[in-house]
């Protein structure tokens, strides 16, 4: 059999990082050169083409959510990366920051050029201390080589990156809650619309991608929207993925795969080796804590986009959390349940408070002083965050406490009944 | 105004980045942190200090400085532990890790040791879940932590 293509995985090593290695053996900046002789039209509808959906969670198409931004604008225009990984259980951008940290900036400043940006920023989760550094070197790489700044390659193109660190709050995630972040205000998101395509960064019409979906943008231009699309098994899901394997499994890691060629059970069994200690499989988060939990019988499902939201959960950032049989469920979903309580921002009631009370309820059943009607009050108090807030944060905090005591009910009667765990 | 606490290294890196940005309120993150990393922590001279240098109130800075964890508006242990306890880190026993901590420093999560050696918080996620349980040391990631591992880290720090 043929080994399917990677784009990524390959060049996850030190020696890859260098300007020097990027252009020698990766094609670097081949393909901005291309980018610049075409229209920002043709490089819109190669993206169409390529059937690229947002790598951050949301799986928006990347050419559609170009095309929004309008041709002419008082106001300048920005493309902003968010490299925030603040999903838990997600850590794919800060490979490809520190080992190919060229790819992104070349899929900026073709980005840039498409969306008639001159001013994109990297937006990077504050504890990346050492990925900043590295970017802001590889960018001076790539301003000294005349891929950034004034007259790119002698194109009449101006484009300049700079590299904005966060400071520890998972919410600037949420494009909009980044974008004021950017500005300098605390990173609340916005009420939407105006979209950040029409409104954004300074008021400016702006695109917010993911790392890994720009970082995938020169070998679209190089290469051709139709093979990246064709790297995909399924419809309107083009590309490869990177899956982040993490929790009890034997060999946790970063996996890339064509989207729509795996299911999670041949991710957990094949390519991470199975469970701990062969141990049972409890329980699989399949896109970041965020995503509705599914049980050990429904991982023979495609791990992409459309299959699992067919089963009531979601991809999200690719992030899959692996949960042997002898790890409380009740206990996981305290935790993730206390982070989302933790991370709110406080701006909606319904998630604010809702998501304290969840916290303190679920806190209580772990502690062995749940009550008979605990689960009902969980399962009303989720409904009622759901689609109720400004941001998608809220939902991300009822999915989880939903799913867990649908699926895992029984755990939480012997909690409540038996006063604690009853497998330890 | 009295004398500036911030260094002419300060003031010199903000003037550069200042072109990078169409407002001079944007400058807010990149100067605390810069600021942070003077002194270790966010005093409110400093920050009135930051806030006269961008233009707004102090109670403006302090707004935003407080709404992110990585700003310190207490002073913090010449080590600040930061373990991470969400998920996955806790699926790979990041909880043993923190009580081992605070038995071994004498301190519960979000003290600081009499000396002000050490400084112990609980972290969310750090983006380190492959190589789990993670923690960050100042400003270093340490993964596929074990309590031995921690051991001999913490033993050699001066
Ligand atoms: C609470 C919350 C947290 C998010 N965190 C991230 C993140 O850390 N990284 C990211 O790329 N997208 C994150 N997103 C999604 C972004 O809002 C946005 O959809 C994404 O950056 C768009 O990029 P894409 O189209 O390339 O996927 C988050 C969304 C929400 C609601
Ligand atoms: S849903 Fe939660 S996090 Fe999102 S804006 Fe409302 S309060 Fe803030
Ligand atoms: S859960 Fe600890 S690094 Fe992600």
């Amino acid at each position: 059999m043929e080994t399917p293509e990677t784009l990524f995985i390959q060049y996850f090593n030190e020696e890859s990082r260098p300007l020097a290695f990027y252009q020698k053996n990766m094609a670097g900046y081949t393909a901005v050169k291309k980018a610049l002789t075409l229209s920002p039209d043709d490089i819109i509808s190669e993206m169409k083409k390529s059937n690229m959906r947002g790598r951050g969670g949301a799986g928006f198409p990347t050419g559609m959510k170009w095309g929004f931004i309008p041709k002419q604008s008082p106001k300048a225009k920005y493309l902003v990366c968010n490299a925030d990984e603040s999903e838990p259980g997600t850590f794919k951008d800060r490979d490809i920051m520190r080992y190919t940290p060229h790819l992104l900036i070349e899929g900026m400043v073709i980005g840039g050029f498409a969306i008639g940006a001159h001013h994109g920023y990297i937006y990077i989760r504050g504890e990346y201390t050492r990925e900043a550094k590295l970017l802001d070197q590889a960018i001076q790489e790539a301003y000294d080589a005349g891929y950034l700044g004034k007259n790119i390659q002698g194109s009449g193109f101006d484009f300049d990156l700079t590299v904005h660190r966060g400071a520890g709050a998972y919410i600037c995630g949420e494009e909009t809650g980044l974008l004021n972040s950017l500005e300098g205000k605390r990173g609340e998101p916005r009420v939407k619309p105006p979209f950040p395509a029409q409104a954004g960064a300074f008021g400016g019409p702006t695109i917010v991608n993911n790392v890994e979906t720009l970082a995938a943008v020169p070998y679209i231009i190089n290469r051709g929207g139709e093979w990246f699309s064709g790297l995909g098994k399924l419809e309107k899901s083009g590309g490869t993925r990177l899956f982040c394997v993490s929790g009890h499994v034997k060999k946790p890691g970063v996996y890339e795969l064509g989207a729509g060629s795996v299911t999670l059970r041949q991710l957990i069994y094949d390519h991470c080796h199975g469970i701990l200690g062969d141990k049972k499989l409890k329980a699989v988060i399949p896109g970041g804590s965020s995503a509705p939990v599914l049980t050990a019988d429904e991982i023979d499902v495609i791990a992409d986009i459309e299959p699992l939201m067919k089963i009531g959960t979601m991809l999200g950032s690719a992030a899959i959390l692996v949960v042997s049989e002898d790890y409380c469920v009740v206990k996981l979903l305290q935790r993730i349940t206390r982070f989302y309580a933790h991370e709110s921002c406080g701006q909606c009631t319904p998630c604010r408070e809702g998501c304290k009370w969840m916290e303190d309820i679920i806190e209580r059943i772990e502690h062995g002083h749940g009550r008979e009607e605990d689960l009902a009050m969980l399962l009303d108090i989720s409904n009622n965050i759901s689609g109720r807030t400004l941001c998608a944060l809220g939902d991300a905090a009822a999915g989880p406490v939903m799913s867990f005591v649908k699926k895992f009910r029984a755990d939480f009667e012997a909690h409540i009944r038996g006063g604690k765990c009853p497998n330890v | 105004m009295g004398k500036k606490l911030l260094s002419e290294k300060f003031y010199s890196a903000m003037t550069t980045l200042e072109s990078r940005y169409p407002s001079k309120v944007a400058l807010l993150l990149p100067a605390l942190h810069a600021a942070q990393d003077e002194f270790g922590w966010l005093s409110p001279e400093i920050l009135e200090e930051v806030g006269d240098f961008i233009g707004i109130h102090p109670a403006q800075v302090r707004e935003v400085a407080s709404f992110y964890t990585m700003y310190n508006l207490k002073p913090v242990g010449k080590y600040h532990l930061k373990v991470c306890t969400n998920v996955a880190c806790c699926l790979r026993g990041s909880e043993e890790l923190v009580q081992h901590c605070e038995k071994k420093f004498g301190i519960q999560v979000g003290e600081t040791t009499r000396d002000k050696k050490f400084t112990l918080v609980e972290e969310e996620c750090l983006g380190a879940c492959g190589t789990a349980p993670a923690m960050m040391l100042n400003d270093d990631y340490h993964e596929n932590l074990t309590v031995s591992k921690l051991d001999q880290l913490l033993d050699h720090l001066e």
